[in-house]
């Protein structure tokens, strides 16, 4: 394995790429235009730490959460989490390493089984790993993490479909934290939720951090929640990595015209400061059909020539802050 | 910006009626059967004058939209019901107005755009013709000269080359340029009133910044009055001058924008703008309001937000505050910051 | 690998607990006003109770040996000695019902189950795992499916013969695609769920992925199906008894009482009349019943 692991990365990230390409059928099948919805993704997360992925729907952040955890396979490349690559792993060996990375998602009315208890589905988790032996063993485990989310044990006999979205977050939280893992991956997990909700639930995933920890790769499309949480933070334009730097260094001197571009078109919650808007032309083209070179060059607003042709490397531009442009410079934007 | 005639032709400011173009007064809406129905909103009371925006913020639950749809007519019935109130729009009230007249006063005058741009449109029909629908039911114009109104229209909201996009399916738009074709539509006969529910929460944040800014061009070229439904009060504060801030069915303040983003008087907002994480600032815990919102239908006296309130007194829990006259320019219902104490 | 067993911190991750939920709607309460709210669900509830306590208890209940025929009372009238007359060997009808419920109700509830079962089995593997071991099941089950049941019941019964164990086997393949397809499609539906993927994510086996978080999730079409097709089974029982190859004579079976009373038309209507009622009685309850287990068994209708 090439993948040089320094002590404080948990998770390192190499070259992975993602192709869908839709199988022709056995009689009848037809083609489909395949889709590179994850191209070259490099970088590492570290222990305890905070990696935001932000980007606009359709960039591959969500796919690429998922080849994280295996959820999906990746094309190419190389991921180690631990030290451990789970490219290699048999898939009896990634269900062993599931106890070490959970997942936290978006919907939080999706992603609990509507027919088992509140109980059974945190319990589950329990169960796999051999954490819990008897009934009452699992009933006490399943009431602390309950307690440890905000819930009520006195509800854990009861069916997902009468808690509040914010309440059912709140298990699926319980579930991911119930194995003790060290990488959460959380897939916009507060995007569905009321704003005052929302606060809750990025309060209660920092502090359980602070408690036990581990490391979250945080995707979102909200800036604002991101400034929040993140200790660095990734930017994504159709399937590649096109920022990524310590938080602070993003947001106040944002290099890549697109983190500018996404950052000026958040609209501030204060009627007295009416910020200029960078303003893009057009629609983020479809990922089957990426255009050559740099991605961004047909929406961007400082875009050259030599941008049609040639694809930027992302380089550095100050200390681990990454930007891939012809023209990266840090500019300060007025927030 | 040359704008052809016929869509510049701007409403009079002040028309023939002297009141506020739209007047909803002790507004309360019920679900369910008679006798165990429940209510989602009780006792909403507001004023728009023509030419204003006016948001209306709240999170799921707090009756914001059910407010929109009631004037608009649409309040699905049963299990819906407007169980009092009336809803003067220039002076006239839509409620009691025969079910047969709602349709004329629907798409003319007051005007509709939803949150998810697919949906509300037909698939199989093309956008030219969608837009020439509404145009047609309420305008009397001859072929061509419609054909040139929608044209228009498409450039107004910035669809590029729309000669050629007249023809085209909605399946074969993005999202944003989805809305961008229902603004359209919601303009095509130049209404007096444009309701925008939550208008860009389907979008993505680039996308969002084109709508917004294609709402003050709307307002700016067709003085349009607006009223925006939001959950977003970042979006509130880009497009609307006042803000009516709805709870558990209810409205718990109403003042202008720069005063209630400056000094908010009643709790709830007040939890409300704190909690909102800010692109500014980082680190910061959020604050978080205690508690979750109420159940439609479980606060039977006393305060809606009594509950979850930092500031409570004893009166609230006993009385239901309405909505008190703080300045001239801000109401609020809350006791406590009326000036009562215990 | 190590797995560090669940530090439990004193910490409360914040400190207000959550203690209000919506109301629980009272699972066993709703259960009961699903299923007796509607007078034609009590209806339906009743006559399928009776129908097999009449079945399980025949040999206690029937007043004559079904078998016993009697030169002497030839298509006779119903009378106080029986109730619903004899047939053309002197058989009391009422008699041969009884017992004849015996097997139409064993092959109209043992075939569906066996079907269901099957069915769901090849459906949901079909579903889940896709490729070209949905499409391999996919086409066996369109070439079954291409077959009347009826016809493919009495292929089927021609070559094996009519015992009573091959008749179960005929109407459960004839009715095995009908669930495969249900099962499958409600599969790719689930499939879709996010907590199916959660459930991956959690580190779940396939298997118990398929037993936990599938088959409950489909369980509802499959259910309805079977009502439904209780009702088919126990009517193409009669038909393959009416065509000669279902229960053989003298054995009673709804079907062949049909059978033979048809022949004997003119001496007595009794037994076509008897029995053509009793099956529209089972058939309509069955189908009440389906209905009603369908709204009992969709989780957004107990909200």
């Amino acid at each position: 394995m090439n993948i040089a692991v320094t002590g404080d990365d948990l998770v390192v990230v190499r070259d992975v790429g993602k192709t869908f390409s839709e199988a022709g059928g056995l009689v009848f099948g037809r083609s489909q235009p395949s889709v590179r919805a994850v191209d070259g993704a490099s970088f590492e997360v570290k222990r305890g730490e905070t990696l935001a992925l932000v980007g606009e729907s359709g960039c591959g952040k969500s796919t690429l959460g998922r080849l994280l955890l295996r959820l999906i396979d990746a094309s190419e490349g190389e991921i180690a989490i631990d030290g451990v690559d789970i490219l290699r792993l048999s898939s009896n060996d990634m269900r062993q390493m599931r106890a070490r990375v959970q997942m936290i998602f978006q919907d939080p009315y999706g992603s609990l089984s509507p027919r088992r208890s509140v109980a059974k589905i945190i319990a589950e988790p329990l169960e796999i790993f051999g954490l819990v032996q008897t009934r009452k063993q699992r009933r006490d485990r399943v009431a602390e993490l309950m307690i440890q989310v905000g819930l009520s044990p006195t509800f854990m006999d009861r069916y997902p479909r009468q808690f509040s979205g914010g309440q059912r977050q709140r298990i699926g939280i319980a579930r991911a934290i119930a194995v003790d893992p060290q990488f959460i991956v959380a897939d916009e997990p507060v995007s569905a939720l009321d704003v005052s909700v929302q606060a809750q639930i990025v309060n209660l995933m920092q502090d359980l951090q602070k408690s036990r920890g581990f490391s979250y790769l945080f995707i979102a499309h909200d800036l604002s929640v991101v400034r929040h949480i993140a200790d660095r933070v990734a930017v994504m334009y159709l399937g590649r990595i096109v920022e990524i730097g310590p938080k602070k260094r993003i947001y106040d001197f944002p290099s890549h015209p697109y983190t500018q571009a996404l950052l000026s078109a958040v609209p501030e919650p204060d009627p007295e400061t009416r910020k200029s808007r960078i303003i893009l032309k057009g629609d983020v083209p479809s990922p089957a059909n990426v255009p050559t070179g740099c991605s961004f060059h047909t929406r961007c607003p400082i875009v050259q020539p030599v941008c049609r042709t040639e694809r930027p490397p992302l380089v550095e531009t100050a200390s681990r802050h990454l930007a891939a442009c012809h023209f990266a410079k840090p500019h300060p934007i007025p927030l | 910006m040359t704008i052809a005639p016929s869509l510049s032709r701007q409403q009079p400011v002040s028309s023939t009626h002297p009141g506020p173009l739209l007047k909803v007064e002790d507004l309360s809406i019920e679900f369910g059967p008679e006798g165990t129905a429940v209510r989602v909103v009780e006792g909403v009371s507001f004023s728009i004058d023509a030419g204003a925006a006016v948001g209306i913020v709240g999170e799921s639950g707090s009756g914001k939209s059910m407010t929109s749809l009631a004037v608009m007519g649409l309040i699905p019935s049963p299990p819906g019901r407007i169980a009092t109130g009336r809803i003067l729009f220039e002076g006239v009230d839509l409620l009691g107005l025969p079910r047969s007249r709602m349709p004329e006063i629907r798409g003319r005058d007051i005007a509709m755009i939803f949150q998810e741009p697919m949906s509300s449109l037909n698939p199989v029909m093309t956008i030219g013709d969608q837009i020439g629908e509404a145009i047609k039911l309420h305008e009397k114009m001859g072929r061509e000269e419609r054909r040139q109104r929608i044209i228009e229209l498409l450039k107004l909201v910035g669809i590029p080359d729309p000669e050629r996009r007249l023809g085209a399916y909605p399946h074969q738009f993005s999202g944003g340029m989805r809305q961008r074709v229902m603004i359209a539509m919601a303009v095509a006969c130049n209404p007096k009133l444009l309701i925008a529910d939550e208008p860009t929460t389907a979008l993505d944040v680039t996308i969002q910044a084109q709508v917004l800014e294609l709402m003050h061009k709307i307002r700016r070229t067709l003085n349009t009055t607006i009223l925006l439904i939001s959950h977003d009060l970042g979006v509130i504060a880009d497009i609307c001058e006042r803000v009516i801030v709805m709870y558990a069915g209810k409205v718990v303040e109403d003042a202008d924008v720069k005063t209630i983003f400056r000094s908010p008087k009643h709790p709830y907002t007040r939890g409300l703008l704190q909690s909102i994480p800010r692109l500014k600032d980082e680190n910061t815990r959020l604050y978080q309001i205690p508690g979750m919102v109420p159940l439609p239908g479980t606060i039977k006296q006393g305060c809606p937000f009594f509950p979850r309130c930092p500031d409570r007194i004893d009166k609230c829990a006993r009385e239901t505050p309405p909505l008190l006259e703080i300045t001239s320019q801000q109401k609020a219902a809350c006791w406590v910051s009326a000036g009562a104490t215990s | 690998m190590t797995i560090l067993p669940g530090s439990v911190g004193t910490l409360s991750a914040s400190d207000d607990i959550e203690h209000a939920i919506a109301p629980e709607p009272g699972r066993t309460a709703l259960l009961k006003d699903m299923l007796f709210g509607q007078a034609s669900t009590i209806f339906a509830f009743s006559v399928v109770v009776i129908f097999l306590l009449v079945a399980i208890l025949a040999p206690w209940l029937a007043p004559y040996d079904p078998l016993a025929q009697s030169v002497l009372s030839i298509n006779k009238q119903p009378s106080w000695a029986h109730w619903l007359g004899t047939d053309q060997f002197g058989r009391d009808v009422l008699s041969r019902m009884i017992h004849g419920s015996r097997n139409s109700l064993l092959f109209g509830l043992i075939s569906p189950a066996l079907a269901a079962f099957f069915g769901t089995i090849l459906g949901v593997t079909a579903g889940y795992f896709g490729g070209v071991v949905d499409r391999v099941i996919s086409r066996v089950v369109d070439l079954l499916l291409a077959f009347p049941e009826l016809l493919l019941a009495i292929m089927i019964a021609a070559v094996l013969g009519g015992a009573f164990w091959n008749i179960i086997a005929v109407i459960t393949v004839a009715f095995i695609p009908g669930f495969a397809r249900v099962a499958r499609a409600s599969t790719l539906a689930v499939k879709q769920e996010p907590y199916i993927e959660a459930a991956v994510a959690v580190g779940l086996r396939t298997p118990t992925i398929i037993i936990r978080h599938v088959i409950p999730n489909i369980s509802a079409p499959i259910l309805v199906l079977m009502t439904l097709w209780v009702a088919s089974a126990i009517r193409l029982e009669a038909s393959l008894s009416f065509l000669g190859i279902g229960t053989r004579a003298p054995n009673p079976s709804w079907g062949n009482i049909i059978r033979d009373g048809l022949n004997n038309l003119f001496g007595s209507p009794w037994p076509i009349i008897a029995a053509g009622f009793a099956i529209t009685c089972v058939v309509l309850s069955f189908n009440l019943m389906g209905d009603a287990v369908r709204d009992v068994l969709d989780p957004e209708t107990t909200r």
